[in-house]
């Protein structure tokens, strides 16, 4: 991909960027708020999320609207399987949530508003995307 | 993109702005109103539709999917060793590991022009439950007494930032996504696999927050 097509990623990246901070999702302290169910603030934030990405998923559906390059937009649907992976997987995620205050996304917020610590956590985080790589195969999915 | 397109886009964006700056400066009180807005911590009401518009930005403009964890695995991918879960082109990525670079940059921004300098507002409730559990500081966007250079060779602080930072690369893998791309694009087209992973994103976020962090803290 040229250079010139990136720049709208840039720029996406940016706007999300600004918008974690300035909601404070990126916060730890938001994220404990959040697992105490003591506000409606982080609840608010992904619901209102969800609902106006699903509304438009829908639409880009309904209407088959193309990308801007004029290719077909598809979605590709989750296999279920067993379901092992998402529970127990999504389970390990939550865990490190809770600790860390952070999902991948605000990880990197973080760093950019002067937590430079952060980047031990996302070297963490690597270093446990890489620990699950190699023992893949074992894991029930 | 065509030269010609971009350059259109370019004169477009400074047109608005100048004519946003035009009403700001007639509008009584217009740019110390419109400073103040920004310095304050947006309501979720804002926060959540900027966020949601992600999803079809993405798909509209190249029919990507909005996953930020993926760029983890793309990192281990750029470092090509032997592992089978890496053994794939991961500049087919670029895309993503551009976009997260962007969202540091706008956290960057966020410090420097927009930061709001009164403490977090969270729920009273919270705040006397994390001072139970010791928590000092309530400045900032993290308690610095754990998230900081010197705090990360304590307990708290191994805890908090390494392991967390493990079990969320472990888990996301695993799961097949975090909370963008589960939680968000997921739910967003209805994946029933997304609201497991979500409940399980919730079952470990629980047993963190009410039996290990009261040992750890």
């Amino acid at each position: 991909m040229g250079a010139s097509r990136l720049i709208p990623y840039l720029l996406i990246g940016i706007y999300l960027g600004i918008v974690f901070t300035k909601s404070e999702v990126i916060s730890w302290y938001r994220i404990q708020e959040m697992f105490r169910f003591q506000a409606f603030h982080m609840y608010g934030i992904i619901g209102s999320a969800v609902v106006v990405a699903a509304i438009s998923i829908q639409i880009i559906k309904k209407w088959r609207v193309r990308a801007l390059g004029g290719s077909e937009i598809v979605i590709p649907p989750k296999e279920m399987g067993s379901g092992t992976r998402y529970w127990a997987g999504g389970t390990v995620f939550g865990l490190g949530w809770a600790f860390a205050g952070a999902c991948p996304g605000p990880l990197f917020a973080l760093v950019g508003n002067g937590v430079t610590v952060m980047l031990v956590t996302i070297v963490a985080a690597v270093a446990g995307t890489f620990a699950y790589g190699v023992v893949r195969p074992r894991l029930p999915h | 993109m065509r030269i010609s397109r971009l350059l259109g886009v370019l004169i477009l964006s400074i047109l608005t702005f100048l004519l946003a700056d035009v009403i700001l400066r007639i509008a009584p009180g217009g740019y110390t109103h419109m400073i103040d807005f920004l310095s304050q911590p947006w309501p979720w009401y804002v926060a959540g539709p900027l966020i949601g518009l992600i999803v079809p930005m993405l798909l509209l403009l190249g029919g990507k999917q909005f996953g930020v964890s993926a760029n983890l695995r793309h990192l281990c991918a750029v470092l090509d060793t032997k592992v089978e879960f890496f053994q794939y082109d991961w500049k087919s990525g670029t895309w993503n590991l551009v976009l997260i670079m962007g969202v540091l940059i706008g956290g960057w921004i966020s410090m420097g022009f927009l930061e709001n300098p009164d403490p977090i507002a969270i729920s009273e409730a919270t705040r006397s439950d994390l001072a139970l559990l010791g928590v000092t500081e309530f400045r900032g966007l993290v308690p610095s007494q754990y998230f900081s250079w010197e705090g990360l060779l304590s307990g708290p602080g191994i805890v908090l930032m390494v392991l967390g930072g493990f079990l969320v690369g472990f888990g996301a893998r695993w799961a097949g996504g975090c909370t963008s791309g589960h939680a968000i694009s997921g739910l967003a087209d209805l994946q029933l696999p997304s609201l497991v992973a979500v409940l399980g994103f919730f079952a470990g976020g629980l047993i963190a927050t009410f039996v290990i962090l009261p040992l750890v803290l």
